[in-house]
C-alpha cells in the first residue's frame, strides 16, 4: 500500500511538470492555434494542482470559467485573424538569448529568495476550510467582501459593454431595423377599419348532407 | 510531503517561462496576451497555495477577483486585437507604431 503522502507528492510533480512543459509550449510553438491549446492543457494542470491545494472552488472555476470561456474566446479570434505566422516569427532567434538570459535570472533570484531551507518547513497539515471548500470561500464572498464582490459584477458588465462597443461598425448599404421609428408609428396610419354589416352562415351556406 | 515551497517554486518557473515569452515573441500580439495570462496564473498558484498554508480565506477571495479581471481584460484586449487587424490587417506589433511611442 502507497503512503498517500508520497502519493500527492508524486501527483504534485507529474501534474506540476505537465503545467510547464505546456507552458513551454505556448510560448514557443509556431502555430498560434497550437499554443492557445498548449495553454488550455496549462490552466488545466493547474486546476489540478489547485486541487491537490484543497481549493477545489477555484480550480472548478478555472476550468469553467478559463477554459470553457476565454480560451475558447481566445480560439475564436485566433481562427478567425488569417495570421501570416512566418513574419511573426522573425525576431524569434534574435530575441531567444535575451529572454532566456532575463527569465533564468529572475527563476534563479527567485528560487534564491524561497531558498532551499524552507523546503522542508511547512507541510499542508489541516485544512482550515473543514468539509467544504465553497462554503468556506462563500461565506467570506457574501459577507466581508460583498462590496467587492459587487465591483467585480460591475467591471464585468462594463467589459461586456467595451468590448461590444469597441467591436461594433456601421456597415453602408445594409437594412436594418430602426427602433424609434418602428415605435413612433401611428395605427391610423397602417390599418382601416371598414364597418360592414355581419354575415349569418347558417342562411348563406346550403344545406350540407349527412355523413354516413 | 506537499511544502509551500513546492507551489511557490513552481509559481515562480510559471511566471519566468511567461517573461520569456514576451521577450521572445515580441511580434505577435496573441502571444502576449498568452504570456500575460500565463503570468496571472502563476501569480494565483502563489496566492491558492499562501492561502492554503496560511488558514486565511483572503488568498483564495483574491483569486476569484483575479480570475474575474483577467477574464473582462481578456475580452477587452481581443476586442482590440480584432479592431486592430480589421483596420491594420496585421498583429504584428512592429508595425503598430502609428502613434509614434
Amino acid at each position: 500500500m502507497i503512503d498517500p503522502n508520497l502519493f500527492q507528492l508524486i501527483c504534485f510533480y507529474a501534474f506540476s511538470t505537465v503545467a510547464v512543459v505546456s507552458a513551454l509550449a505556448v510560448i514557443s510553438l509556431r502555430n498560434s492555434v497550437h499554443a492557445v491549446l498548449a495553454l488550455v492543457l496549462t490552466f488545466f494542470s493547474t486546476a489540478c494542482i489547485w486541487m491537490l491545494a484543497e481549493a477545489e472552488f477555484l480550480a472548478i472555476a478555472l476550468i469553467v470559467v478559463y477554459v470553457g470561456a476565454v480560451m475558447v474566446l481566445f480560439l475564436f479570434v485566433v481562427m478567425m485573424l488569417d495570421i501570416d505566422q512566418e513574419r511573426l516569427r522573425e525576431g524569434f532567434v534574435r530575441f531567444l538569448p535575451v529572454g532566456l538570459v532575463v527569465a533564468v535570472v529572475m527563476l534563479v533570484e527567485m528560487l534564491g529568495l524561497i531558498g532551499v531551507r524552507v523546503m522542508h518547513a511547512q507541510t499542508l497539515g489541516a485544512n482550515p476550510a473543514g468539509a467544504s471548500n465553497t462554503a468556506w470561500l462563500g461565506k467570506a464572498l457574501y459577507t466581508q467582501y460583498l462590496l467587492p464582490f459587487e465591483i467585480a459584477a460591475l467591471i464585468l458588465t462594463v467589459g461586456v459593454v467595451a468590448a461590444v462597443a469597441l467591436t461594433l461598425r456601421e456597415r453602408t448599404g445594409v437594412k436594418r431595423q430602426q427602433a424609434s421609428q418602428q415605435v413612433q408609428v401611428n395605427p391610423r396610419d397602417r390599418v382601416r377599419v371598414v364597418k360592414m354589416a355581419a354575415e349569418h352562415p347558417a342562411d348563406a351556406a346550403p344545406a350540407q348532407e349527412p355523413k354516413p | 510531503m506537499i511544502t509551500l515551497s513546492h507551489f511557490i517554486v513552481l509559481g515562480a518557473i510559471l511566471f519566468c517561462i511567461a517573461v520569456a515569452g514576451l521577450f521572445i515573441n515580441r511580434k505577435n500580439v496573441i502571444v502576449l496576451l498568452m504570456a500575460i495570462e500565463l503570468m496571472l496564473l502563476a501569480v494565483n498558484i502563489n496566492f491558492v497555495a499562501f492561502s492554503r498554508f496560511g488558514h486565511d480565506v483572503a488568498g483564495q477571495v483574491f483569486v476569484f477577483f483575479i480570475l474575474t479581471v483577467a477574464a473582462a481584460e481578456s475580452a477587452i484586449g481581443l476586442a482590440i486585437l480584432v479592431l486592430l487587424f480589421r483596420n491594420r490587417s496585421t498583429v504584428n506589433v512592429a508595425e503598430i507604431d502609428s502613434m509614434k511611442g
